[in-house]
């Protein structure tokens, strides 16, 4: 009975008008008054904020893709910050290698191998020297690192909690492994210091604002696939593996292989992600793949309403907001205010954001019994 | 004092027999200088009149002088003090191999066998005669033989040799190695060339033990670091069984355990005398027991009862009090508080040659056992563990024939974070106790669940002892973070092959 609710006319209509709404805002608004109004309006947005917000839109991403394999398809993956961190590292060795001799120690090499005494550039930076690469490798890395892990857990019907552990302990490894310094990434401090991109700088606000562009454009970009996606008969296929994998095997159809694709897909988005957060924020380090952070990750889809791709973005939004606003007033309430986040919103607001506001909706307006979602089963 | 005093007398008489085989050592010439006499000149600006009153003075001094020759030392010259110093070390040492502590004697037996004085070889043969203790002996024996490689003196040397190799000292190893080198050399003598190849013997014999015991020390690390986890994962994996729920504050839950260990340490440093202070360990035991099955039941009750059959979210939820936990303790406690070791838990057990257990491992060795023996008795020998079985196997009959399930799910997850408890007070005799301290286990505890297969004590027991072992090999050859990553590729492999954990249940439930 738990029919996707983008599957239903009326509501499909009203996510297509938010969506072009949506977009305006992010893509034609948020640039204009960043632009236009002299900087002591009050309708001026700063370059801070816009970057800040294109970080936010980055994460969104990530979440659009998180959504399609848990809350669509009901698989826990508590290791997407190993994706995110894999795209991450892609573009970051490109702009490692493009800051040429300007770095700190005026070697080709990067600092960090400066420091580590690495005499020659590894093999598998090289390639990296080229932009195209990066970006395709961006998203092929964590692809392929998703097609073999995903296929090894599909393959024996790794599912609900085991699933969520194994990933989990995949997020701790990386972290490990990351932290290395002799794996040859930058160790515990990552890569950092980028200077340009394309020959463009980044620390100028036009470069900056470009990018806030396209990640917007990657964000709608995403959106459209993961929609065309759920609408679907793959999409019809994930939601039945959620709610009932066996019938699904009875009807004849493979999970396993719906489960990798979605996977990978995931993975894929995860990439672009961590590719287009790493020139906006400057810096990458295992802090941002391990255990704690592909948990949060969870949790901002969580918190907009899983089961829902505008919940997704509404939830990395919203959290990413409030936690850059409350860790600079409060940094030592954070903790207490996402762990009881979780708490909260898994017992009492199961829908998320978008369930609250559906909710409401339904009161408001028709004054009907309130639409229950069933609670996805394991 | 007069047993000692006999000592000293036999000894005195055995360094005046043993006179010819110190005939190395300048400072052991037959010496006949009353110590009065001696302690005064042994301040003396003519070196031969100083280095006579020295030996005369290691000759007869006993611990008794020290005090004096301190306070001889701390008026003298530079050079004059550097040299007495070596003497009060001498003399201190040699009073120690009479010490009551076994541990004095056998540190006092190691400084003697690398200070280089030969002089101490007799006290070291009659000490290793009388001594009871056969780690002490074994030291004492091995000090002896050190010395005497430095003798001047063919037979000596090549029975220390062989008494080294005998005793498979790695002590030994660099002066034997310099021998074998001595004997290689172009222009060595017939003499030198038999003393390397002995040395050589005496070396491979010692490295194929070295080996050996190797072995056994990673073989102990393996199953010690097993037995933590399998403290660890147990409750969690009743926990797992019984309810399909995976409690990811189970961590925190050994830190509320850790922390009340902390605070009976406290509490008993505060208000009872210090002579109780070491009891403190055994009496944070139930308290750690109890306030961790509180905070249990408390989570149980607020949280997971409401999902119920949702084990994702359950996850998630509890991640989320996990967190908060966590912090709280940062917040109230700080980064680091230590739990001090109680005396009988310090130190360890020597074995073997080159082997040595700490206690503090073999502590948590029996306990896990003791609490796989607790938990086996309650599964099976007692009435709620009849339940637990009964509504791990199938719910809903259990409930049709009269079985309160939310309660013996209740008392279950009590117990289990009990026993989290538990692995958090063994814990601090490891670690230090730290707001962190049960993430640095949890995920490797999850692996060990996901490995034995659900709610299956046998199998969560294989595990750890798997993970864990395997941890404690690959460590060496490919480093802690390398024996990881082997370690969840293993795993992935493994379940592979065993999609639901070692010991599955098998049937209809298998799949739900």
């Amino acid at each position: 009975m738990s029919e996707s609710p983008d599957l239903q006319p009326r509501q499909a209509r009203e996510v297509g008008l938010s969506f072009w709404a949506a977009g305006f805002v992010l893509l034609i608004l948020m640039p204009l008054l960043n632009v236009l109004p002299p900087e002591e309006s009050w309708l001026h947005l700063s370059d801070f904020s816009l970057n800040r917000f294109g970080k936010f839109l980055a994460f969104a991403i990530l979440a659009l893709g998180l959504d399609l394999i848990w809350g669509y398809t009901g698989i826990l993956s508590l290791g997407q910050g190993v994706f995110f961190g894999l795209g991450a590292y892609c573009m970051g060795m490109h702009l490692m290698l493009a800051i040429g001799k300007e770095s700190v120690y005026g070697s080709d090499l990067p600092d960090f191998m400066v420091w580590n005494q690495v005499k020659e550039l590894p093999i598998f930076w090289k390639p990296f020297y080229s932009f195209p690469v990066a970006v395709v490798g961006a998203i092929l890395v964590p692809t392929l690192f998703a097609l073999v892990f995903g296929f090894l857990a599909f393959r024996s019907r790794i599912k609900g909690v085991y699933f969520a552990i194994i990933t989990q302990a995949l997020a701790l490894v990386a972290w490990l492994v990351f932290n290395r310094n002799e794996t040859n990434l930058g160790g515990t401090n990552g890569l950092t210091d980028f200077k340009q991109l394309l020959g463009f700088r980044l620390s100028e606000p036009g470069t900056q604002r470009a990018l806030y562009v396209l990640t917007v454009l990657c964000l709608g970009g995403a959106y459209l696939l993961c929609r065309w996606i759920i609408r679907s008969r793959a999409g019809r296929v994930l939601v039945a593996v959620r709610d009932s994998e066996a019938r699904v095997v009875f009807s004849g159809y493979t999970p396993a292989n719906y489960k990798l694709f979605v996977f990978i897909v995931a993975a894929a988005l995860a990439g672009l992600a961590g590719m287009l957060y790493v020139p906006q924020v400057g810096i990458i380090t295992p802090a941002q793949i391990g255990v704690l952070p592909s948990l949060e990750m969870v949790i901002w889809v969580a918190v907009g309403g899983r089961g829902t791709l505008a919940g997704a973005v509404l939830g990395a939004v919203s959290v990413n907001l409030g936690r850059s606003v409350l860790t600079n007033y409060f940094p030592e309430l954070w903790p207490f205010m996402l762990g009881g986040l979780f708490v909260v919103v898994v017992l009492l607001f199961p829908d998320g954001l978008i369930g609250i506001g559906r909710r409401l909706r339904e009161h408001t307006v028709s004054r009907k019994v309130p639409v229950v979602i069933e609670a996805e089963r394991s | 004092m007069r047993q000692a005093a006999m000592v000293w007398a036999v000894i005195l008489c055995l360094a005046q027999a043993g006179t010819s085989a110190l005939a190395a050592d300048s400072s052991a010439q037959p010496v006949i200088m009353p110590l009065e006499q001696a302690l005064t000149q042994i301040t003396s600006e003519d070196d031969t009149v100083r280095d006579t009153a020295l030996a005369a003075v290691i000759q007869q001094g006993d611990a008794t002088l020290l005090p004096r020759l301190d306070e001889i030392r701390a008026g003298a010259e530079r050079p004059i003090r550097l040299a007495i110093k070596p003497v009060m070390d001498l003399i201190r040492n040699r009073s120690n191999l009479d010490d009551p502590a076994s541990h004095v004697r056998r540190s006092a037996a190691t400084d003697l066998g690398t200070s280089g004085r030969v002089v101490a070889i007799p006290w070291l043969e009659a000490a290793a005669a009388k001594e009871d203790k056969k780690w002490v002996r074994y030291t004492m024996q091995e000090a002896a033989a050190l010395l005497k490689l430095s003798l001047n003196d063919q037979a000596s040397k090549l029975e220390a040799i062989d008494t080294l190799g005998a005793l498979s000292s790695q002590n030994g190893v660099p002066a034997l190695q310099e021998m074998m080198t001595a004997g290689r050399a172009s222009n060595s003598t017939d003499a030198q060339k038999e003393l390397a190849k002995r040395s050589s013997a005496a070396i491979e014999r010692i490295e194929t033990w070295g080996a050996w015991s190797n072995a056994i020390e990673t073989i102990f690390r393996g199953i010690s670091l097993s037995s933590i986890l399998l403290i660890m994962s147990v409750g969690l994996a009743i926990v797992f069984g019984l309810m399909g729920v995976i409690n990811m504050a189970h961590g925190e839950l050994m830190m509320v355990g850790a922390y009340a260990t902390f605070l009976t340490q406290e509490l008993f440093k505060s208000l009872l005398p210090p002579a109780m202070f070491d009891y403190y360990f055994a009496f944070a035991l139930p308290v750690a027991f109890v306030l961790a099955a509180l905070s249990g039941l408390i989570l149980e009750a607020t949280v997971i009862r409401f999902l119920y059959g949702r084990p994702l979210e359950t996850m998630l939820a509890t991640w989320g009090v996990s967190l908060v936990l966590m912090q709280a303790a940062r917040v109230y406690f700080g980064d680091l508080t230590a739990v001090v070791a109680p005396g009988w838990l310090s130190g360890g057990q020597q074995v073997m040659v080159g082997v040595f257990f700490p206690n503090n491992r073999l502590f948590i060795i029996a306990l896990s056992i003791i609490c796989v023996l607790g938990i086996y008795g309650l599964l099976f020998r007692s009435n709620l563990g009849l339940r637990v079985r009964a509504v791990t196997q199938n719910r809903n009959m259990s409930a049709c024939l009269g079985i309160p399930t939310r309660k013996v799910d209740a008392y279950t997850f009590a117990f289990g974070s009990g026993l989290a408890g538990i692995a958090g007070w063994a814990l601090t005799l490891i670690g230090n106790v730290e707001p962190g301290l049960g993430q640095n286990y949890i995920v490797d505890s999850f692996m060990v669940v996901v490995t034995g297969g659900v709610g299956k004590l046998a199998g969560t027991i294989v595990a750890a002892l798997g993970i864990g072992g395997l941890n404690k090999v690959l460590e060496p050859s490919l480093g802690a973070v390398y024996g990881k990553v082997c370690i969840l590729v293993l795993v992935i492999l493994f379940l592979q092959w065993r999609p639901s954990g070692l010991f599955a249940i098998k049937g209809r439930h298998a799949d739900s």
